[in-house]
């Protein structure tokens, strides 16, 4: 039952073969088993999960459920649930217990899903490796001395190591990627407003979209049918007709028209993850696609632009953590700055602190023409690089990360190194466009290689076409780490 | 210190509350007085994940405003974020306009002096634009804390820049009272200065008479009274011609305004030198307004006071000083011309700025809750014109039905029989029985003694018990005297 | 380009972020490092391209004016380090 899809789960349900109660219990036994060596969970309440989880099998009796009725999923820490612990593995909201709901969890309950718990991720999500978590690092469940990528890792390692059928996660700037890539997850960023930012915390609100993180680009479509949808509550969501994103899941892909940018295949990029890349890439041309070139030629600004525009972002999103109305307030203090300076001080970590001073510096006054400013431009420049592309093919497609994991430690003293992890992810970000990974294969110390998809904006339908028809002809996506 | 030889140069930043029902970027209530923080929703306390969505009736009001002042409605502006830490401001960023606000240019004509040699003045307007009013600090005690409340936070303040075009207290009290009348007069703000509705900033410089570089400028914060604005900027101009006479210089500062001294000082809080690192906020994208919505807006518009106050003169025949006092506010201008379109213009225009208003101040009320409505003041003015009655029995005819009595003016002149005699002949026979009983009033008139003739007019009024039309009575004793 | 001590305590200043004896030294060689890294993009010639906020060139959508939210104070004040009387209490706000 742990390996199955949620297709089959959803039928296991249906056909009372097994309850939601069950296979809630079932995945609440394996957090408790496996996540203490793992660390992908911060909150665990099997109380809370297990009312749900009847709930959702007094539905299923009456013959009201839905596709995803009583699937047990997990949700990344960013996402407020009400009545949940919800801390953005930041000490700074260690006690901040929501007193509402984010519209994706909302959308979620009404789906009828159950909350298995709360995931670990890099504090305020910012950090490739899930090391920056108050809560500690996450181990990566294919090699538990390697990172399991960030910021959404609690949610990759928990997917990964079947303590959960399926997750949430974020990217602001490869988050859901890159992680499901070292994870050998399917993780889908859908276009910039499709799913709503309402009761996610913000890192970089230009940036940010939450998306699925599942085993299979079937497990995603069905994950972003329950996810996606106009908000009144953003003004950053898109009024658009529902789009049921597992329609052409079994469309053909002969005459798909693969671009593969240069830039992803030059310097920087491993061996071990070229190769498989290029596999990939392969197995598509046998699938009927073609591949042409295309070039991205500002992309190698994209890591400098987006640590302008992020941190930028971040600074002010931050500001509101200052221990007057919830969050962390220094035990002592003198005066009403001291309160906010030693709160602060003491609330944030060392990488959320690094990148509030990037934004502060780049927003004030005498800098902002020559930092801001100009990366916003940069911003533009890379946006118009993938309309261009996008006139040559269809979707684009390389590598997700540069290397598979890496080991725990390894990077963390470094933040250039950190940063440049993200250099293929990024750029979709700023574009807004959606960007997915699909497992393609392993490097040394059978550690996930993740293939990059990414679509002209809308185009989640054709991507997950692209990735379910390669998951049919191929077995990457199904493997799972031995624990 | 010689007065004389400086000339003061003040400009105006106001803030006006938009009487909006809902908050600008959330659906909180914006009534004033309510318990503290229950009027504070999870976007005005600024939860973790909440966002803002802009309120279209803020929006229009500014564009409503534009047109009244004769400015530019941009087509495209965009909101900013002005970051700062204060309790008071939970995002600990405000959301404004920087540099593309919705109006630009536009002014306003203000009179100042006494009514007769009142000289016109027109005040430019650099700009106005939307923002978020923030919460408040309460200071009385609690143990030696503050209290925040945040019901404030939120409501839609329109913030109206002048340009530096005043060069007295005078004018720039004359500047804000001709304001506070036009938000009120197109309906944006109920322009409550006790409850903060509309408050002025005043940057105050000084300069030698004949200079044409300005001086280093004082900004007194939060002048909620005009009494407090003309004290404010009277002593803070005093201030710095001293100080500049004394050989001592003025240094950038804002300055809080003390009634109970009559002073202003600089503000106590460290001033560290401010840099609120504006830039677009990206959770609100740029704010488009299309013609049509101009146009509608446009055409929804009252009159506004200028064009009132011309047409007042010109189809009233009111003078200029009776027709500005007219249309000061709408509600007096509205109740003057629903009055005036039954005829007698100009008596009506009397009795409104005598009786009317001095009854009105006297019991400190509005002119909409006059009990007299303007249909009833049209029927008395009407008796008064055709000689029904005399002022003094106008007078009673005002006080009954101020005091409820009787549906109009001739249902009390009928109940009270108070129409004056105007029959010639039973006030003839009246008349000669007067003469009759005084021979010797007669024979001193006759004899040349003017005042015997006024007390034979007393006499035939006493007589007639005050129902006699006094010019009546005139005529007729004259012509029985042979005079 | 290269941060200054100054500037780092400026930045931490208005960030309200307090720095432990010695952190603005080694923060100042980390944001140097950041720093090393953003240049690459000022080289670039960026005249008339057309900043980019937002990931999508649309226009704002506005709501209709209306109230829709109720006094939820209660349940909000739960998470609040001080709070009383309905206030949300800090150390004396002094103007």
């Amino acid at each position: 039952m742990i390996h199955a899809s949620l297709k089959e789960l959803a039928a296991a349900l249906a056909g009372k073969k097994i309850s939601s109660v069950e296979l809630t219990s079932l995945h609440l036994e394996r957090i408790v088993r496996l996540n203490p060596q793992l660390n992908a969970f911060i909150t665990v309440d099997p109380e809370k999960s297990l009312a749900m989880a009847r709930a959702a099998d007094a539905r299923l009796a009456r013959g009201e459920g839905g596709p995803l009725t009583g699937i047990p999923l997990a949700h990344k820490d960013i996402f407020c649930a009400e009545g949940w612990l919800t801390t953005c593995g930041s000490k700074m909201l260690s006690n901040f217990v929501s007193p509402y709901d984010a519209t994706v969890i909302e959308r979620f309950k009404a789906a009828g899903t159950v909350t298995l718990g709360k995931t670990n991720m890099d504090e305020f999500a910012m950090g490739s490796s899930n090391e920056t978590s108050f809560y500690g690092p996450v181990k990566n469940p294919w090699d538990t001395a390697a990172v399991p990528g960030g910021s959404s890792g609690g949610s990759a390692a928990a997917v990964a190591a079947r303590l959960a059928p399926a997750a949430t996660g974020t990217d602001t700037g490869g988050s859901i990627r890159q992680p499901a890539a070292l994870c050998g997850l399917t993780g889908l960023k859908p276009t910039y407003g499709v799913v709503s930012r309402w009761g996610m915390i913000a890192f970089a609100s230009s940036l940010d979209q939450a998306g699925p993180m599942a085993r299979s680009a079937e497990d995603c479509a069905l994950l972003l049918n329950a996810m996606a949808g106009f908000d009144p509550r953003d003004s950053t969501s898109l009024e658009r007709p529902a789009e049921d994103y597992a329609g052409d899941l079994e469309k053909p892909l002969a005459g798909l028209k693969i671009g593969l940018p240069k830039e992803f295949f030059a310097e920087g990029l491993s061996a071990e993850v070229a190769q498989a890349v290029e596999a990939a890439i392969a197995e598509y041309r046998r699938l009927g696609a073609v591949t042409v070139e295309v070039s991205l030629p500002n992309m190698k600004l994209s890591v400098p632009a987006y640590y302008v525009i992020a941190p930028a972002e971040a600074s002010s999103n931050l500001s509101r953590f200052d221990g007057v109305r919830y969050g962390h307030r220094a035990p002592q203090y003198g005066d009403l700055a001291d309160m906010y300076c030693k709160s602060r001080a003491q609330g944030f970590g060392a990488e959320v602190k690094r990148r509030i001073l990037i934004g502060t510096y780049v927003l004030s006054h005498g800098y902002y023409d020559a930092y801001y400013l100009q990366a916003q431009r940069i911003r533009r420049l890379i946006a118009t690089d993938f309309s261009q592309a996008f006139k040559s093919c269809d979707l684009i497609m390389g590598p997700t990360s540069p290397t598979a994991a890496f080991a725990l430690g390894a990077k963390a003293a470094d933040p250039v190194q950190m940063y440049l992890s993200d250099i293929y992810t990024i750029a979709v970000n700023l574009a807004g466009l959606p960007g997915m990974s699909i497992p393609c294969g392993f490097g040394a110390g059978k550690r996930p290689v993740g293939l990059q998809i990414i679509g002209d904006y809308f185009a989640e339908s054709r991507m997950l076409n692209a990735a379910h028809q390669y998951q049919r002809a191929t077995d990457w996506h199904a493997r799972a780490p031995e624990l | 210190m010689s007065l004389a030889n400086w000339e003061i140069v003040i400009g105006l930043e106001t803030h006006a509350q938009l009487n909006t029902a809902s908050k600008i970027f959330s659906g909180a209530s914006t009534a004033f007085g309510a318990a503290p923080n229950s009027q504070a929703c999870a976007v005005d306390i600024a939860l973790p994940g909440v966002l803002p969505v802009l309120n279209r009736g803020a929006v229009e009001r500014a564009i409503r405003f534009g047109l009244a002042v004769g400015g530019r409605i941009a087509p495209r502006s965009v909101f900013a974020r002005k970051n700062y830490f204060y309790p008071d401001l939970p995002k600990g960023y405000q959301i404004s306009q920087y540099e593309l606000p919705v109006v630009s240019g536009g002014g306003l004509s203000i009179k100042v002096g006494l009514p007769d040699t009142a000289e016109e003045k027109f005040v430019r307007l650099t700009r106005a634009h939307l923002e978020e009013d923030a919460g408040k600090s309460l200071h009385e005690d609690f143990h030696g804390r503050s209290g925040i409340d945040l019901n404030r936070a939120g409501t839609p303040l329109l913030e109206i820049v002048s340009e530096p075009d005043m060069r007295s207290a005078a004018e720039a009290v004359a500047y804000a009272k001709a304001l506070h009348a036009l938000v009120r007069w197109i309906g944006i703000c109920d322009g409550n200065m006790q409850e903060g509705s509309f408050r002025c900033d005043a940057n105050v410089s000084v300069r030698p008479k004949g200079s044409d570089t300005l001086g280093t400028r004082r900004e007194i914060k939060n002048l909620n009274s005009f009494r407090f604005l003309q004290q404010a900027i009277e002593y803070e101009a005093r201030w710095q011609i001293e100080t500049l006479e004394d050989g001592g210089r003025i240094h950038q500062a804002t300055v809080l305004f003390d009634p109970d001294t009559g002073e202003t000082r600089a503000m106590r809080s460290k001033e560290e030198a401010h840099d609120y690192r504006y830039f677009p906020d990206p959770d609100l994208l740029p704010l488009e307004i299309a013609p049509a919505w101009i146009d509608a807006v446009k055409a929804a518009l009252p009159e506004l006071p200028e064009a009132m106050k011309a047409r007042f003169e010109r189809d009233y025949g009111l003078s200029a000083y009776d027709a500005g006092t007219l249309t000061a506010a709408r509600e007096t201008a509205a109740y003057f011309e629903q009055a005036a379109v039954l005829g007698n213009a100009k008596l009506c225009a009397n009795w409104m700025m005598g009786e009317l208003t001095a009854r009105l101040n006297r019991e400190e009320k509005d002119i909409a809750a006059a009990p007299i409505s303007p249909a009833q003041l049209a029927g008395l003015v009407a008796r008064l014109a055709d000689g029904t009655l005399s002022g003094k029995m106008a007078k009673e005819v005002f006080d009954a039905l101020w005091g409820g009595e009787g549906q109009d003016a001739d249902a009390i002149i009928e109940a009270r029989g108070l129409k004056q005699i105007s029959d010639s002949g039973a006030l003839e026979k009246i008349i000669d029985e007067v003469l009759a009983a005084n021979p010797k009033s007669v024979e001193e008139f006759r004899a040349g003694k003017e005042k015997a003739f006024n007390a034979l007019v007393g006499q035939a009024m006493k007589a007639t018990r005050g129902k006699a039309n006094p010019q009546q009575v005139n005529e007729l004793l004259k012509k029985k005297l042979g005079a | 380009m290269s941060l200054s001590l100054d500037q780092v305590r400026r930045i931490a200043e208005l960030s309200r972020i307090e720095l432990a004896p010695g952190e603005a030294e080694r923060s100042r060689e980390q944001l140097n490092g950041i720093f090393g890294l953003i240049e690459a993009m000022q080289a670039v010639d960026t005249a008339g391209v057309a900043p980019m906020a937002h990931a999508r060139d649309l226009a704002q959508r506005l709501r209709e004016d209306r109230v829709s939210e109720t006094d939820r104070h209660a349940d909000f004040q739960k998470v609040a380090p001080e709070a009383e009387a309905g206030l949300y209490l800090v150390p004396k706000v002094i103007e």
